[in-house]
Parts: structure tokens; C-alpha cells; sequence
């Protein structure tokens, strides 16, 4: 659909013969309003952390923001830890498109494999970042001493919920499916899911990158928005 | 893999069989409107009552005990809250929305009716948790609707610990509640519409709803952002807007944080928020308008790209809110820029509707008088808005009862003429009756002449330099005792103003059992939600078959045709012509 083409119509005028049927209006199917729903969804979450971030530059600019990289005693000079988490999201991330791959061959059983490894990695995603947070709170990073520790737990607690949310509906669909006995219709919706699963792993990385980011990336960064 | 068009999947209905699923727990898009209006409604009467002691207070300084500065906060947040978030843009579009899109697409109903279920169970559950901050230790937050920091959340402001807290919980489910919706209205209107339902065939009410709900799905996340960090802020001790700070002599543990930042995000949800509230308005007045003008609407391609225009701008003029916050001095001039701009879509807008009336066949009903009547009210606020967007005059205004008069001219009194226009026309085909004319002109007259003798003299007002948010000014040398006087005046127009929605609710209630008969297409509309073939419209809305469109929704007074209206079912070869005329190319 061309936009401008569409906003360029002059309805008031008689439409040529058989506009009325050629259209593909109301013949939508719930798999193609699914699609246009999760594409709002993915731009809703884009806005929430796109915020987060912009604020997160803007407050990286008053005085007493220490960042949690640079220096050696800042917690994430070395983010071994956190590539470890981020590992296992990707994992989590394969193992969902290995399941659409299986189900669009409608090879249940590889499928359910996929869903299977994907919820575990991604529940040991979550576990491993709530272990980060002990880890922190142990060296004495608490979520109030410093903007940003509080940005860190912050930011990725709401990754987190974004992520469990998407275990909800994961495992609303392949109920759903498997009570209606439809199995074969399981690929569509299983790949809407693989789509937020790559979008929040997306997502997770750029969080990454600014909350590992020095000092230096993070004032040139806000100097580029302006703060 | 067998794909199945939503529009024909008639067995997945699931009509609903008991009392439970049909009227409470229901996933009709019709019931689900009625009972988001309803509570709107409800909760809009708890925040008229607030305005009523409001004036009170400030036409009758000292005379009721029962008002202190405090209460007097209270009641001026949780009116301001209440009225812009959980009365219009509930009523507009999860009230309105939710009836209008899939009868006016011709779907039989959203393409998610659990999710559109549970945004109204949400929506209540943010009503529930808002009322409750009433009866919360301290009271509901003082803070002022807009909740800035640092001092929402600092000893001294009433309900500064559980009030602000329970409001921004509050706020961030109805958020929740917005988007479940939210998502139903904009993928119903891609995805569900009727055959021959093109976009550019769809009714500007539809248009109008449409883009005001992309604008909240995106601008609405901007206030879950700032209401998380200030919960943070209040719970946790973070420091993302609280500076470091000395309160009632003590030193707190904040450590640097910038209130600006908060008004930046709560600015860029709250004037998006604005459109959020008058495009469904633009939308819905368009419509009745052209209905009861008998004409077709003028410009409508330029009524769309206005409305699209409104919306991509809306984006950018938020800081027009911040010339007094001390943001920094070269943002004014953008943001006064972008501001006289999104004037101009406005304008045409407002030309548009007067130009429908010209030489239109003009029936002075009900919903026609509240439609001419938000056109004056309209653009009185809109050119006090001209002045206000400039960074000159807005610095010296600002704080005055300019703005209030402003605000409540383009922002209160007009969205609330289209509601009421709104529902003056269509109570026929929600109810099947029609509503008393006679008592529905009395509510007109009242509620249009009041709400000009409440705010044209806070204009006046806020030219002396009357400043707002004060619980009393007691004995200030440059505010003559006049204004004391014209202060009377407005709260006895408010207290009546307030009083004659009682006839509305009279009328409603009266009308739902009492009401004449409305029959098919009592308007003798052309658009598709009178085409259904019961009035009200039963479960599925369309019967066996959806109804197929042909042509766009204002044909009205089509030269040669028998009758002034062509409804959009009607195929080209079946418009019945007037003696002597054939089927022409411009039907």
C-alpha cells in the first residue's frame, strides 16, 4: 500500500468498475492482523526504551553520574558476566527460530524441542540476571546509591518483564494450539513469537552496549542528542 | 495451511448465552463501549463534583469549612487527572472507538475481542485504584494534574505518600488498559474492514479515532516511563528526577536528579494527549455535521490530511507547555515555531466545518445545536492558544487564569460539546430510542451559554494577573476587589452549568424506557452503522451477510438523486433518481 497513492484518493467521485470486489478489504486473516498487531507492539516497546535511553543520556550529564564501566573497580570494566547472560538469550533466540523452522516442516517433535530449549534458556536468562543483581548489590552496588545502578537495575528489570510477558503469550499459543488439536497451524503464530524474541535480544544488546559503554561513549553519545 | 478470513469466521462469535457473558464478562465491542462509557461518565460526575467545590472555594472565599488549601489541591489534581485521562480519552475512545470502528467499517467485531475484554476490566481497575486514593491515609495526591517533582513526592504536598503513589499505579494500568485497546482499534481498522471499504471511503469519525490512537500508543508509553522512575524515585530512593534537596530543614538523601527532565516526558504523552482527545472530536463532529447539514462534508481529503498532519506535528510541540520552566531559552523558539504551524491544519479544519454549513440544508436538532455550538467554543480556545503558543506573551500569562480559561475553552467545554453532540446522535442506535428533544435543547442552551459566562471572564481574569492553583489570594494589592466579584459570578454559572447535566442524565434515563421509537436510520445517515439490519445492532452486528460498500460516506444531496442521502451499501444502478434523471456518472 503506497500511502501517499491512498491519501491521494478522491472518493467522492464514481470509482472505476469492480473496485468494490478487487480490494483485499475484509478478507484479513487472523494471522495477517496478529502480524500488523505485534508490529505496533515491537514500535511501543522501541518508544519505552528509546525514553529510557534518552533520559538515561540526559541524566549521564549532571555531576554525580559515575558510570559503571571505565575504571577497575567499576563492576563492568569486565562484563564477562554479562556476555554470559547475553549467550544465553541468543540461545534462546536460536533454539525459537529452530522451532518455527521445525514447525513450518510440521516436525512436531523437533518443534516443541525448539519452544522447549527457548523457554529454559530464557528462564535461566532471567534467573542469571537476578544472580547479577545479588552480585552487584554484594559489591555494594545498590540501586540507589548512583543514577547509574539505578538505570542498570531499572533498564533491565524492564527487559526482564518484556521477556517474561513474551513467555505468557509463547505459552498461551502453544496451549492453544495443542487443545485445539491444530498443530499444523502452530507456524504462524510461533513465528510472530520468534519476531519478539529477536527484537528484545536486539534489544538487550544495545542496553548492553550503553550500560559497558566508558564514561567517554557516553558523553560523546549525550553530546550527539544535545544534553 | 488453510487461511480463514476473519470476516467469515462467524461460528468463532461465540454468542453469548447467559446473563454473565452477555452484560458483564463480555466480548461484544458494543457492550464493552457501554461500559467503558458508563464508568467514564461515572468517574467524569465524581471530577464535575470536585469542580463545583473548587469554585466554591474561590467565588466564596472563607465560607465552608470543610475546604482547606489542601483539600483545595486534591480537589484540583484529581479533577484535572480525572477529566483529561479517565473521562475523555476513556469515553472517546474506549466509549466511542470501541461502538463506532467495526460498525462504521462494517466488521462484526475487533479482531481481538478477549484483549478489548480485558482492556475494559483494566480501565476499571484503574478507576477503582484512582477512587481509592480518596479514602487512602492523607488523601489523593495535591500535586497538580501534571505531578512534577521533586514536590509530589516531598513532605508538605497533601497525599504526598500513598496518594501519589496509588495515582501513578493507577496511571501506568490504565496505560496497560489504553494499549490493549489501542491495539484492537488501529489492527481492526487495517485489518477487518468490509469489501469496497476503502481507507479513503472511511467515515472521518473512523479517521479521526484511527490516527488518535496510534498518537496514544506511542505517546502514552512517555508517561509510563516518567511514572516508573518516580515511583522509583518515591520508593526505592533513586535520584532520577529528585535533586539534591533540603526539605522542611532537612537534608534528604537525593542526590541530583533534574524535575525538568520529568516535565520533558510528561510533556511529550501530554500534548500528543491533547490530540488524543480533540481528533476523535474532530472526527465525530465531522460527521454530525455533515449528517444534519444534509451536505457532504467539504475537503474531506483535506479533513484527512489534516487530521494526519495534526497527528505527526502533535509530536513536536510539547515543550510550548515549558517556556516557564527553564528549559533552555532557544528551545522557545522552536517550539513557538512548530506551534503557530500545527495552527494551520487546525484552521482548515475549522473552515472546513463552517464551509459544510454554508448553503448546507441545515436541521437545527439536538446533536447539530452541541456540533454549531463546539465550533464557537472551539475556536475561541484555539486563537487564546495562537497567543499563548508566542514565548512573549505566554511568560507573563502563564500562571494566570488565562491559561485555565484557555485550556478549558479548546480542551474541556469543546470536546465535551462533540460528546454530548456525539451522543445526542447516535443514543438512537445504541438504545433504539430516541432522546427528548425539548429537554435535550433546555441542556444545550444551559451548558452553552454557561460555560461562556464561566470562562470568557477568566480571560479577564487572567489579563489582571489573577494567578491560578491559589486555594485564596486574600489581600493582593494589584488584584482589584472586582475580580472578587466576577468570581461570584463564574461559580454561580459553574454551579449551574454543573446542574444542568442533570437533565442530560434525566433525559438518558428517561428516554432509555420512554423514548420515542427510533426506527431504521432515524437521521436518515448514509454512513454504516445505521445499515445494520436491527436497531441496536445485535451480536455479529451484519446478520448473515457483511454489508458491501460502494461509495464514500457523504452522499448527501446528490443533484438528481430521489432522496438527499445515498447510503454506502447502496450499489450505483440501485440509487433511486428523481423523475426525468438517470443513474449518473456522480452517483
Amino acid at each position: 500500500m503506497n500511502p501517499f497513492k491512498t491519501l491521494g484518493e478522491k472518493p467522492w467521485l464514481a470509482q472505476p468498475a469492480g473496485i468494490e470486489h478487487s480490494a483485499r478489504d475484509g478478507l484479513a486473516t487472523a494471522q495477517s492482523a496478529a502480524r500488523i498487531a505485534l508490529r505496533f507492539i515491537l514500535a511501543i516497546v522501541t518508544v519505552i526504551f528509546f525514553l529510557f535511553i534518552l533520559t538515561f543520556l540526559s541524566r549521564s550529564q549532571y555531576p554525580d553520574f559515575q558510570a559503571l564501566a571505565g575504571q577497575p573497580w567499576q563492576p563492568f570494566t569486565d562484563p564477562s558476566r554479562l556476555w554470559f547472560n547475553t549467550g544465553l538469550l541468543a540461545l534462546s533466540s536460536l533454539a525459537i527460530q529452530f522451532g518455527v523452522y521445525a514447525a513450518r516442516r510440521e516436525q512436531l517433535n523437533n518443534a516443541i524441542a525448539g519452544i522447549s530449549s527457548a523457554v529454559f534458556f530464557a528462564l535461566m536468562f532471567l534467573l542469571a540476571q537476578l544472580s547479577l543483581w545479588q552480585h552487584l548489590q554484594s559489591l555494594g552496588f545498590y540501586i540507589n546509591t548512583n543514577p547509574a545502578n539505578s538505570y542498570f537495575y531499572l533498564l533491565t528489570a524492564i527487559h526482564g518483564l518484556h521477556l517474561l510477558g513474551g513467555l505468557l503469550v509463547l505459552t498461551n499459543v502453544v496451549f492453544r494450539v495443542w487443545y485445539d488439536g491444530a498443530l499444523d497451524r502452530l507456524s504462524g503464530p510461533l513465528q510472530l513469537c520468534a519476531t519478539y524474541w529477536h527484537y528484545l535480544l536486539g534489544i538487550w544488546l544495545v542496553l548492553f552496549a550503553l550500560l559497558t559503554s566508558r564514561p567517554e561513549t557516553i558523553n560523546a553519545l549525550a553530546a550527539m542528542c544535545g544534553f | 495451511m488453510e487461511h480463514v478470513a476473519i470476516a467469515d469466521q462467524v461460528d468463532e462469535l461465540h454468542d453469548p448465552d447467559t446473563f454473565i457473558t452477555k452484560y458483564v464478562w463480555s466480548q461484544d465491542h458494543k457492550v464493552i463501549a457501554i461500559q467503558y462509557s458508563l464508568t467514564a461518565i461515572f468517574v467524569g460526575l465524581v471530577a464535575l463534583v470536585l469542580s463545583g467545590l473548587m469554585r466554591l472555594q474561590l467565588g466564596f472565599p472563607d465560607s465552608f469549612d470543610f475546604i482547606d488549601p489542601g483539600s483545595y489541591l486534591q480537589f484540583v489534581t484529581m479533577h484535572g487527572m480525572i477529566m483529561v485521562i479517565y473521562l475523555l480519552t476513556a469515553l472517546f475512545l474506549g466509549g466511542f472507538g470501541n461502538y463506532m470502528i467495526p460498525l462504521m467499517i462494517g466488521a462484526r467485531d475487533m479482531v481481538f475481542p478477549y484483549l478489548n475484554m480485558m482492556s475494559f476490566w483494566f480501565y476499571l481497575l484503574s478507576v477503582i485504584i484512582l477512587l481509592s486514593s480518596f479514602f487512602a491515609p492523607g488523601g489523593p495526591t495535591g500535586a497538580g494534574w501534571t505531578l512534577y517533582p521533586p514536590q509530589a513526592i516531598l513532605q508538605g504536598t497533601p497525599g504526598y505518600d500513598w496518594g501519589i503513589i496509588l495515582m501513578l499505579v493507577s496511571l501506568a494500568v490504565f496505560i496497560i488498559a489504553f494499549t490493549m485497546g489501542g491495539l484492537n482499534y488501529v489492527t481492526t481498522v487495517l485489518q477487518a474492514r468490509t469489501r469496497g471499504m476503502t481507507l479513503m471511503r472511511m467515515p472521518l469519525t473512523i479517521w479521526g479515532i484511527f490516527t488518535a490512537t496510534i498518537l496514544g500508543l506511542l505517546a502514552f508509553p512517555a508517561l509510563l516511563v516518567s511514572a516508573i522512575m518516580m515511583l522509583l524515585d518515591k520508593l526505592l530512593g533513586t535520584s532520577f528526577f529528585m535533586p539534591a534537596i533540603v526539605s522542611l530543614g532537612e537534608s534528604m538523601d537525593y542526590t541530583g536528579g533534574s524535575p525538568v527532565l520529568f516535565q520533558h516526558l510528561f510533556w511529550f504523552f501530554g500534548h500528543p494527549e491533547v490530540y488524543i482527545v480533540a481528533l476523535p472530536a474532530f472526527g465525530l463532529v465531522s460527521d454530525v455535521l455533515a449528517t444534519h447539514a444534509r451536505k457532504n462534508i467539504f475537503g474531506y481529503r483535506m479533513m484527512v490530511w489534516a487530521i494526519v498532519a495534526i497527528g505527526g506535528l502533535s509530536f513536536v510541540v510539547w515543550a510550548h507547555h515549558m517556556y516557564v520552566s527553564g528549559m533552555n531559552p532557544y528551545f522557545g523558539f522552536f517550539f513557538a515555531t512548530t506551534t503557530l504551524i500545527i495552527a494551520i491544519p487546525t484552521a482548515i479544519k475549522v473552515y472546513n466545518w463552517v464551509l459544510t454549513l454554508w448553503h448546507g440544508n441545515i436541521h437545527l436538532t439536538v446533536p447539530m445545536l452541541f456540533a454549531i455550538g463546539f465550533i464557537f467554543t472551539f475556536t475561541h480556545g484555539g486563537l487564546t492558544g495562537l497567543f499563548l503558543g508566542n514565548v512573549v506573551i505566554d511568560l507573563p500569562l502563564s500562571d494566570t487564569y488565562f491559561v485555565v480559561a484557555h485550556f478549558h475553552m479548546v480542551m474541556g467545554v469543546s470536546p465535551i460539546m462533540v460528546l454530548f453532540a456525539a451522543l445526542y446522535h447516535w443514543y438512537p442506535l445504541i438504545t433504539g430510542r430516541m432522546l427528548n428533544v425539548k429537554l435535550g435543547q433546555a441542556h444545550f442552551w444551559f451548558t452553552f451559554l454557561g460555560t461562556y459566562a464561566i470562562y470568557l471572564p477568566m480571560h479577564y481574569l487572567g489579563f489582571l494577573g489573577v494567578p491560578r492553583r491559589y486555594f485564596a489570594t486574600g489581600d493582593t494589592s494589584f488584584i482589584p476587589e472586582s475580580a472578587q466579584t466576577l468570581n461570584a459570578g463564574i461559580t454561580v454559572s459553574a454551579l449551574i452549568v454543573g446542574a444542568a447535566q442533570l437533565i442530560f442524565l434525566y433525559n438518558a434515563f428517561y428516554s432509555f424506557r420512554k423514548g420515542e421509537k427510533a426506527g431504521h436510520n432515524p437521521w436518515q445517515a448514509t454512513s454504516l452503522e445505521w445499515q445494520t439490519p436491527d436497531v441496536p445492532p445485535r451480536h455479529g452486528n451484519w446478520g448473515e451477510k457483511l454489508p458491501v460498500v460502494y461509495r464514500w460516506a457523504y452522499d448527501y444531496s446528490v443533484p438528481g438523486t430521489k432522496e438527499d442521502f445515498v447510503p454506502q451499501t447502496v450499489p450505483p444502478e440501485e440509487v433511486p433518481m428523481s423523475a426525468g434523471d438517470t443513474v449518473g456518472d456522480n452517483v
